[in-house]
């Protein structure tokens, strides 16, 4: 029971994984909460449904398609809403993204409707058992993806010289900019990254839960949020950490608390993760200087 | 005498203009972003609602009893919170939204999510017109006072405003208690005119809805709530039709507004010299800096 739970919350986990990716890594280079992050995954969740559904495409490509074409509305987004603010205060540009947040939605239920669609697997329902706990095709190949994408991600962080242009940008602005790193696609390319991986977590969650609806990208967004404040907000190892431990501690809680209560665990965490540790698990807190 | 439909629709933007007003001390006079408020207008709702049913407490001393319930609970989250700055407050106040949320949605008291029925229906025109005013006096004179002036020095910058001797954690907990005070009043007199509530009344939209109408009429602007809270009530009302892109179009002013008039409609030529709004006032720092991934 116990190590059903836990791979349970793993699953789970590494999609919190993937959409805090997303936001730590926005707020590691401008200091912005992305709102619209949730909206982002749920675009990406309708995307690969319509494409595996109507266009009948196979899994793979359609998951591609979807995280690009996420990436294209992340750009669009950090274009109109972010971008005029970059030189205007903190709270114009939070008020901006919750903005673009609730903007997305509501065209998603504009446009879809607020009944849910049946997203059918692709994977055969096959069921793997061990002594300890069972395991289906589809939360493995969900294991799979996450561990895959957050290498690829690692790779790209450490190793290329994107990469590099991506840390010095998050480290000093001004600096970077004078040793010739060119600031906007810098921000750009982030956004791209940050929502393909947000899509991607879409995909497997429409997948896994088979339907994809217009409002699953509220919870599952503020959920990566918690996750990339719990590692620490801008740290990425911390963003993959706090995912994990955020999708263990919402599935015991649910199963050995009060699964009621579900929702109110991760903004729990939250809080007193804000109250005890503000600088997260990884993250490091520094002195703001006047 | 007015049929009850434009009654309703007064009532409503009497009610909307006390969350506003009230959202607009804690946002945009305080600095402090908050997109939870409906949280505090849904405590004062429910508790106030509860004070008639099950103790049979007439209409003032419920609709107070919610108030101060709310403010109790503004007070509580204010405490450990208001250490907290900027973003991070905001993701707190909506963690706290959606936890009061949850917790109205279980309670066996608070009927679950049935929610209250069968509430007199005790607001009139005119408890909404007096409670309106006396909303706005007791903000106005709070704004014009020591108090006022102390929480705009720390919207303009908390660490001058500690140095120079306001105590800022007490300030804004005050900030907190005295907007939930009058979101719960808000609340009560909800409850109280619709007779039913349930715990989607005050979800997350809700508090969008708020903070709409604050940033429309402008930030740290009390008129402007006013202008913000009537506009955002009526002008759907007027366009039946679009009553589907009430939302997307929420969601739209927020960002325009931010774009092209971040001080509001009103802005700051009409604006009494205590509503005004500096640039430097949305600027805020982080409580944490980051170094890099």
């Amino acid at each position: 029971m116990f190590f059903q739970q836990l791979i349970n919350g793993i699953v789970l986990g590494s999609t919190y994984a993937l959409i805090a990716l997303g936001y730590t890594m926005v707020y590691g280079i401008i200091e912005l909460i992305n709102f619209a992050h949730g909206e982002i995954y749920m675009f990406g969740a309708f995307v690969g449904m319509t494409l595996v559904t109507v266009y009948q495409m196979p899994f793979v490509p359609a998951f591609l398609l979807a995280m690009a074409l996420a990436a294209l509305l992340g750009i669009t987004v950090e274009f109109f809403a972010y971008r005029p603010l970059r030189r205007s205060s903190r709270l114009a540009a939070l008020i901006s993204a919750i903005g673009a947040s609730i903007f997305l939605q509501n065209l998603a239920l504009l446009v879809k409707g607020a009944r849910p669609y049946s997203f059918p697997s692709p994977f055969a329902s096959e069921v793997y058992k061990t002594s300890l706990f069972t395991i289906s095709r589809v939360e493995l190949i969900i294991l799979a993806i996450s561990f895959l994408l957050m290498l690829g991600l690692t790779f790209l962080i450490q190793k290329t010289k994107i990469g590099i242009a991506m840390r010095a940008t998050a480290q000093d602005k001004d600096t970077a900019s004078l040793m010739g790193i060119d600031i906007n696609s810098v921000i750009t390319i982030t956004f791209a990254v940050g929502s393909a991986l947000g899509a991607a977590a879409g995909v497997m969650v429409g997948v896994y839960f088979r339907t994809v609806t217009p409002m699953m990208g509220l919870m599952p967004g503020l959920k990566g949020f918690v996750a990339a404040v719990l590692g620490g907000i801008g740290s990425i190892p911390g963003a993959m950490l706090g995912g994990l431990l955020l999708g263990i501690a919402e599935v015991m809680g649910a199963a050995y608390i009060s699964s009621q209560y579900r929702d109110a665990i991760a903004f729990a965490i939250l809080i007193v993760v804000l109250l005890f540790k503000p600088a997260g698990l990884i993250g490091r807190s520094l002195q703001v200087k006047v | 005498m007015i049929s009850a439909y434009y009654l309703q629709i007064i009532i409503l933007a009497g009610i909307n203009i006390i969350m506003a007003a009230s959202l607009n001390l804690i946002t945009g006079f305080t600095g402090q972003l908050s997109i939870g408020h409906a949280a505090f207008m849904s405590i004062g709702a429910y508790s106030s609602a509860l004070a008639t049913l099950a103790l049979g407490f007439p209409f003032l001393p419920s609709l107070l009893f919610g108030a101060f319930v709310a403010a109790f609970f503004g007070v509580l989250v204010g405490v450990p919170t208001l250490k907290l700055k900027g973003d991070y407050l905001a993701i707190a106040t909506l963690g706290f939204g959606e936890i009061v949320r949850i917790v109205f949605l279980n309670l066996e008291i608070t009927g679950g999510a049935v929610g209250l029925r069968g509430i007199p229906k005790n607001t009139t025109l005119l408890w909404v017109i007096v409670a309106v005013l006396l909303t706005l006096f007791v903000l106005n004179r709070i704004l014009n006072s020591r108090v006022g002036r102390a929480l705009i020095a720390i919207r303009e910058d908390e660490t001058a405003a500690e140095s120079m001797g306001i105590n800022t954690t007490y300030f804004k907990t005050l900030a907190f208690g005295v907007g939930a005070f009058f979101a719960g009043i808000g609340g009560g007199l909800f409850s109280h005119y619709f007779r039913y509530i349930h715990p989607g009344s005050f979800g997350f939209m809700r508090s969008i809805e708020h903070l709409c109408m604050v940033v429309l009429g402008g930030l740290g602007n009390m008129w402007g709530s006013v202008l913000g809270a009537v506009a955002l009530t009526t002008i759907p009302e007027f366009l039946r039709a679009s009553a589907d892109y009430r939302q997307l179009f929420y969601g739209a002013i927020l960002v325009i507004m931010m774009r092209v008039r971040p001080q509001g409609l009103i802005g700051e030529r009409m604006a009494g010299k205590s509503f005004s709004l500096g640039d430097s006032i949305l600027k805020k720092l982080s409580i944490t800096k980051k170094t890099g991934f």
